[in-house]
């Protein structure tokens, strides 16, 4: 069995795009990864597109053979859902397709527009990753949810808002040479301690902001890339999803997250990696307390050490375990249904040296990628290495 | 008028008459309805057990951005508290959002959001 390579990548400027419709989002970040790719459209056979809110944004289902057209592709299209880990479920399933041989070419994507329906409706949105009748009917918002999360975090194994703000900090400071980021602005400690409460404990700066944009990657199998003499460094070696109750009140711990535990083992194991091997991380930093979490199920810090990783700069881009150069969803945006391919394309670019921050890991030959939906009732993991 | 949706609003009715239940599988784990099967063992023997008078607060929230449903109710309390085996999520009402704390004794009821006037599951201190 041989492991996919990313043959190119493409995303758009994350940001305040309203008047841009998902299909022209997600053509141009489609065009772009096709472009970096150097594989013609007529060779993709199949389009895997994430996306979480359509309907409610742009009023738009079926969205598969939208974007396949939007890109100009003819293959068989079709729509991933799994809330924000829409996209990195698309991965999954294409690394599996082309392991099979039964595809060579895969297109996988995603595209998410949410500013044109404004502050209140997007969080409208968002909070339906939750269970509608148990949690969204008693007040449960997306921020809400990780609210929660994080005061259980903290009784359970200490730790604060200021640790949480290092988190922003370092993730708004590591967003400052990605010219694709939604927010290129450092921020202090302070700065994030002092802005409004969105759902306490958490700040305004301890959410992601709301985004539109889309992402691309052109996934190829082993033999296609060397028939085709393709220039692709970097394959996906390992692949794992875990699944849990939609309900946060139904899981025996709401400071953990078990799907993503369980990705992670199932990742490593189909890399033959373990956590010791990881040089670099994306991983999904909705909120503050979200990255916390994900350093934590990838095995890089034992349970309640995750807290203090950007405080102590261990997770910074000076620091032994860089997560999140890219400035994460945090800063750089989180076009929902885009954000697990965005994640592949980071990656790619960090380990064959065209990211702005490559340099911070210059020896850095493995890579993993966490993407998560609501409140991890959904989470994919995915192993990335340099070819050798 | 839109169509129940049975097993919840059926279960509400009961919270709000004091009769409120839970399903309860052969292995003990407790659930809210509807439910054919228990998603931690597969025992599809749910029986209705009655709720405990009183829940505790395990985790809670004061959310000052809400949904458009929520607004004229912000900033509220949600929390989820423990029933015995059962866990539930509800509006706090009754008591300074800066007050409420994990641990917290509370009681279970059918309220109104402020905002739209539909059902909700509120907790009250006891």
């Amino acid at each position: 069995m041989s492991d996919p390579r990313v043959a190119g990548a493409g995303v758009t400027d994350f940001g305040e795009h309203p008047e841009r419709t998902g299909r022209d989002l997600f053509a141009e970040a489609g065009l772009a990864a096709l472009d970096d790719a150097g594989v013609p459209a007529d060779d993709v056979d199949a389009l895997y597109f994430g996306n979480f809110m359509g309907e409610l944004a742009e009023h738009q289902g079926h969205q598969g053979p939208l974007m396949a057209e939007a890109v100009g592709v003819e293959a068989p299209a079709t729509r991933f859902e799994a809330a924000c880990a829409s996209a990195g479920a698309g991965v999954r399933q294409a690394v599996k397709n082309l392991r099979s041989g039964e595809d060579d070419v895969i297109l996988v994507g995603g595209a998410e527009r949410m500013t044109n329906i404004g502050t209140a409706a997007a969080t409208d949105a968002l909070a339906i990753a939750a269970d509608d009748l148990y949690e969204v009917r008693a007040g449960m918002t997306f921020p809400g949810a990780y609210g929660l999360m994080a005061r259980s975090y903290f009784a359970e194994y200490g730790g604060d808002r200021e640790d949480l703000a290092h988190v922003a900090v370092k993730n708004h400071e590591h967003a400052l040479v990605n010219e694709h980021a939604q927010l290129r602005k450092e921020i202090t400690v302070e700065d994030a301690l002092e802005a409004p409460m969105v759902a306490e404990p958490l700040g305004l700066y301890d959410a992601c902001p709301i985004t539109d944009g889309a992402a691309a990657a052109v996934l190829v199998s082993e033999e296609y890339a060397e028939v085709h003499g393709l220039d692709a460094r970097v394959s996906i070696t390992g692949t794992g999803q875990g699944g849990d109750n939609l309900a946060l009140q139904d899981r025996p711990h709401f400071d953990q997250t078990p799907a993503a535990d369980a990705a992670t083992e199932e990742a490593y194991a189909d890399a033959g990696v373990g956590p010791d091997d990881v040089d670099v991380a994306e991983v999904h930093d909705c909120f503050t307390i979200a990255e916390v979490l994900a350093v934590e199920s990838l095995g890089l810090f034992e349970r309640g050490e995750g807290i203090a990783a950007a405080r102590d700069g261990v997770t910074t881009r000076h620091g032994e375990m860089p997560v999140n150069l890219s400035g994460g969803l945090k800063a750089k945006g989180h076009p929902v249904g885009a954000t697990g391919v965005a994640q592949i394309a980071t990656l790619t670019w960090l380990l064959d040296g065209s990211h702005p921050r490559a340099d911070d890991v210059p020896d850095a030959d493995v890579a993993v990628a966490h993407n998560a939906g609501g409140t991890a009732a959904s989470a994919t993991v995915h192993v990335l290495e340099v070819v050798s | 008028m839109s169509a129940r949706d049975g097993g919840y609003d059926d279960w509400l009715d009961a919270v709000a008459e004091g009769e409120g239940y839970y399903l309860e599988c052969a292995n003990g784990h407790g659930w809210l309805p509807p439910r054919r099967v228990c998603p931690d063992c597969g025992s599809r023997d749910l029986d209705e057990e009655p709720l405990p008078d009183a829940g505790e607060i395990a985790t809670h929230t004061t959310v000052y951005v809400a949904t458009p449903a929520f607004e004229e109710d912000a900033p509220y309390v949600t929390a989820v508290a423990h029933f015995g085996p059962v866990s539930i999520t509800g509006m706090v009402r009754d008591v300074d959002p800066a007050a409420v704390e994990m641990g917290d004794v509370v009681g279970i009821d059918v309220g109104e959001r402020e905002t739209t006037g539909d059902r909700a599951v509120v907790f009250r201190p006891r």
